[in-house]
């Protein structure tokens, strides 16, 4: 079967963002003829005059939340790597851990969310911590998997070589596992906004999330609306920071991108 | 007393005596395998898919230690040791996160040189290995051919006089194999290596060995292989396209027979 021509750039572009006004075409003008009752949904107009009303608070508490996010990753991503390291070098580690982690998984955030706030107080404590166990587990995975990933041969003829075992982990390991763990780093970016966010629900005095739990309490939904763009904003972003730290970490990609492009 | 010359023509470059080798520990692969590869000598150990030849390699390169035999590397015993011989794969196993002058330099850089002084040391030699203007370009932008190349250039800088090759060309498309080829029997002697090939392919034995050692065997069904017969291959002096000779086609019938 032949594959499709690749969509011009200009269509790759027009298509989403044509889609996205049409939406905010149609989503305004049913709140605007009274279709859709305003205090249950409101326009797109006054989301963002709500986003430019309350742009510096929203600022203040974004900032908070990302901070919380961004430790939270670090702390994540430094954890998964150690994790990921000790599951590569010693099998009974990996057989030990490998379903516990994978059931960790299937515990709700929001489940845990509450204990960490009893256990941890209102500070940013228990937010970094969510945020760790949400991010941990994409990145150990990825990168476990990335490790093992590496071509056997390849190893074999670095210990002709005489290399030692950190030398195997430098040269072949590490970046054979780069690809998924970028990958990995992805998901657990998008998580890590979300996960700050939870935690501050429950508890706390400063944070979209705190900011979120007035806002709602107090039946501004309009504001709720921009603080939940401004969530997503914050999410892209980190996702976006990710890509390029890989563009810049994975340079050989490119040219193996040119060539199957050609 | 001998001099070194003297001495050298005596002691084979690598040779293998009586090895016998196992995956477990119990089910024997191969066994009692003797071959010598003469220093600035090319052999081939050809046998079918599945005879023990990657076994023997592994154990050649000191990757794995023998139930029983000895591996000798100028006459000194080697058995069990990585690390002294060098060694080259059908897959060229470039590191695709590392430009080719660094591929190339890995073993100089493993070894504990620094990269800037690897690269120093490696670049003159890219364009005797037809790898000129490909320094700083990415595995994947190389023909199979090049990366091949790029390959034994790695091999060579590991500074092994003894090169060790698993079916070093077949993955390469017919025209570029057999080109590559007689580049590399030309290289070698040109840089006096000893290399032992191992390879299914009889016309990749012919083509570049001197001498054939051939196995055979079943080690799957309980029979492990043995070198049952050793062929010379004689090339016409000037000769230019060796494939198409008599002497060739004598050594490919003698080969076949014995592999049955």
């Amino acid at each position: 079967m032949a594959s499709r021509p690749e969509p011009s750039r200009a269509r790759r572009v027009l298509a989403p963002l044509v889609a996205v006004v049409a939406l905010l075409v149609i989503w305004e003008a049913l709140v605007d003829v009274g279709v859709i009752p305003s205090f249950m949904l409101p326009a797109p107009s006054q989301v963002v005059m709500a986003l430019a009303e309350d742009a510096p608070l929203l600022l203040e508490h974004s900032l908070v939340t990302l901070g919380e996010a961004a430790a939270g990753l670090a702390g994540g991503v430094a954890l998964g790597f150690a994790f990921a390291l000790l599951m590569d070098r010693f099998e009974t580690f990996y057989l030990a851990f490998e379903p516990l982690m994978t059931i960790s998984q299937t515990i709700p955030t929001i489940a845990i969310a509450p204990l960490l706030v009893l256990w941890l107080g209102y500070g940013a404590l228990p937010k970094v911590v969510l945020v760790i166990v949400t991010t941990f587990f994409p990145v150990t995975v990825s990168l476990a998997s990335g490790f093992r990933s590496v071509d056997p041969d390849v190893v074999d003829l670095m210990r002709t070589m005489n290399a030692s075992r950190w030398q195997i982990f430098r040269y072949a390991k590490l970046p054979a596992a780069a690809d998924q763990f970028f990958s990995g780093l992805k998901i657990s970016a998008t998580y890590a906004i979300v996960g700050a966010v939870i935690a501050e629900w429950l508890g706390g005095s400063v944070g979209l999330g705190v900011y979120m739990t007035r806002v709602r309490k107090s039946f501004s939904y309009d504001r709720l609306f921009a603080s939940i763009i401004i969530i997503s904003i914050l999410s892209l972003g980190l996702m976006k920071l990710v890509e390029l730290a890989q563009r810049a970490g994975m340079p050989w990609k490119r040219a193996e991108r040119n060539k199957n492009e050609r | 007393m001998t001099t070194a010359g003297e001495k050298n023509a005596q002691v084979p470059a690598l040779s293998a005596e009586g090895l016998t080798l196992s995956w477990d520990g119990e089910h024997v692969v191969v066994a009692d395998v003797t071959v010598d590869v003469a220093p600035g000598e090319v052999c081939c150990l050809v046998g079918r898919s599945g005879c023990g030849k990657t076994t023997i390699l592994h154990a050649l390169a000191g990757l794995t230690t023998p139930v029983s035999g000895r591996v000798l590397l100028h006459g000194e015993d080697v058995t069990g040791r990585p690390g002294r011989v060098s060694y080259m794969l059908q897959k060229d196993l470039l590191l695709p996160s590392r430009r080719i002058i660094d591929n190339v330099c890995l073993p100089l850089v493993l070894a504990g040189m620094r990269r800037d002084e690897a690269r120093a040391k490696a670049a003159p030699f890219f364009e005797r290995f037809g790898l000129a203007g490909s320094e700083l370009k990415w595995p994947s932008e190389l023909s199979g051919g090049m990366r091949q190349r790029a390959a034994f250039l790695r091999t060579y800088l590991m500074g092994a006089d003894v090169t060790l090759l698993d079916e070093p060309f077949s993955a390469l498309d017919a025209l570029t194999r057999t080109e590559v080829r007689q580049w590399f029997v030309g290289v070698a002697a040109e840089l006096g290596l000893s290399a032992l090939v191992i390879t299914h392919d009889v016309d990749e034995a012919v083509s570049m060995a001197s001498r054939i050692y051939v196995l055979a065997g079943a080690p799957a069904a309980g029979e492990p292989s043995h070198v049952i017969g050793e062929v010379a291959v004689t090339r016409p002096a000037g000769e230019r396209s060796f494939e198409l000779t008599d002497e060739y086609l004598a050594a490919k019938r003698q080969v076949m027979a014995l592999l049955g």
